[in-house]
């Protein structure tokens, strides 16, 4: 198993893209994910859920606008060179 | 080195009035260049007026000169942008080693069980340079390791009548992603446990880089005493690294609170520790045993 550092990332858009897909209401709120189930008090240890649950909510909102720019790039470059 | 030195002057002069500055890293080289910013463009005219008289065409010279502008200003944006994604002076604390903290501490990776004291001292909550705390985590070594490695990676494959050019590129970049891998997965995982320490992403790496120390030996034992040299090499080095990297992470991830917090907290710490131990002796196989047949 070679890698390139293309490989990383084309690994790491495919994996932000599937993370910026997850949609609040139709997924994540049936599996018990949405971000306003489950938060819990102000207590001192937030468990690994929330913070999952927070990562990727963040994730999601940091990513959306760049992620569009680089996957048409990308797209573009795809079609020109294979 | 010298520019560095000039602009770590120039930033500890404005330090100085705000704070107590932390102890230079290294020794100030700049003897020769002017340490204020107005004295940049002096020598680029004072080169021009020289070479002037030298060469007597004044095309060239005002090429020279001009160049000579562009350069030190392409010089000063690269700086300036470096500045704004990594912390140049963050990262000078990992490479202030010297000759002694080196060997003492490829001597700690390959026998690591006679060691008493493993916590990093602080002078001041500034954590102490390699060059004088034995424990602290450094570059200089993993960066080394592993351009050692890849040219020994290299050398495999040519005994082995298997080398080409472009061999020696791919090793490198599968080595680098997964060290860039394994840093994001530590990331992910100790911001998932929230575990308070002050590990900072070249802490991480600088600990993922120790393997290479591994990784090197066993190859090297591989290629002189031939597979069976490789297994025990590889046995004893991963026992090494797993031990090293368990008491490591554990007083660096407990250091500044050592009540630990609740049990499933602790739980958590360990199986990120255990975890990341476990994972080395896999990645120094993985990454080792095509050289070796």
């Amino acid at each position: 198993m070679t890698f390139t550092l293309y490989s990383l990332l084309q690994a790491s858009l495919l994996c932000l893209n599937a993370t910026a897909l997850l949609h609040e209401e139709r997924y994540l709120k049936n599996i018990g994910w949405g971000t306003d189930q489950g938060i819990g008090g102000f207590g001192e240890k937030p468990g690994i859920k929330s913070q999952l649950m927070n990562l990727i909510r963040s994730v999601r909102t940091v990513v959306r606008m760049p992620l569009i720019i680089v996957k048409s790039i990308a797209i573009v470059l795809l079609l020109l060179f294979g | 080195m010298a520019y560095h030195s000039g602009y770590g002057a120039h930033g500890s002069k404005h330090r100085a009035r705000a704070a107590p500055e932390p102890p230079p890293l290294f020794d100030d080289t700049s003897g020769g260049y002017p340490s204020q910013p107005g004295g940049y463009p002096a020598p680029g005219a004072e080169v021009a007026f020289n070479v002037n008289h030298l060469l007597g065409d004044p095309m060239a010279n005002v090429a020279m000169a001009y160049g000579s502008s562009i350069a030190s200003h392409g010089k000063d944006m690269v700086h300036k942008e470096l500045h704004r994604f990594v912390s140049v002076n963050k990262l000078k604390y990992f490479f202030a080693v010297d000759t002694a903290y080196v060997a003492k501490k490829l001597g700690l990776l390959v026998f690591p069980y006679t060691h008493q004291n493993w916590e990093v001292q602080y002078s001041r909550d500034v954590p102490l340079p390699p060059r004088q705390d034995l424990n602290a985590p450094d570059l200089y070594i993993p960066t080394m390791a592993f351009i050692t490695y890849v040219l020994l990676a290299g050398m495999a494959l040519g005994i082995q009548k298997r080398f080409s050019p472009e061999v020696l590129g791919l090793c490198a970049s599968t080595a680098l992603v997964w060290i860039v891998m394994e840093v994001l997965a530590l990331l992910l995982g100790i911001y998932l446990a929230t575990v308070r320490s002050d590990l900072s992403t070249f802490h991480l790496l600088a600990y993922s880089g120790y393997k290479y120390v591994g990784m090197i030996l066993s190859v090297l034992t591989g290629l002189v005493f031939g597979s069976d040299g490789y297994y025990v090499a590889l046995a004893w080095t991963s026992s090494a690294l797993m031990y090293f990297i368990v008491r490591s992470l554990r007083t660096a991830a407990l250091g500044p609170d050592n009540m630990g917090g609740p049990a499933p907290r602790q739980q958590l710490h360990l199986y990120l520790t255990l975890g990341a131990a476990a994972f080395q002796p896999l990645i120094i196989y993985w990454l080792t045993f095509h050289l070796v047949r």
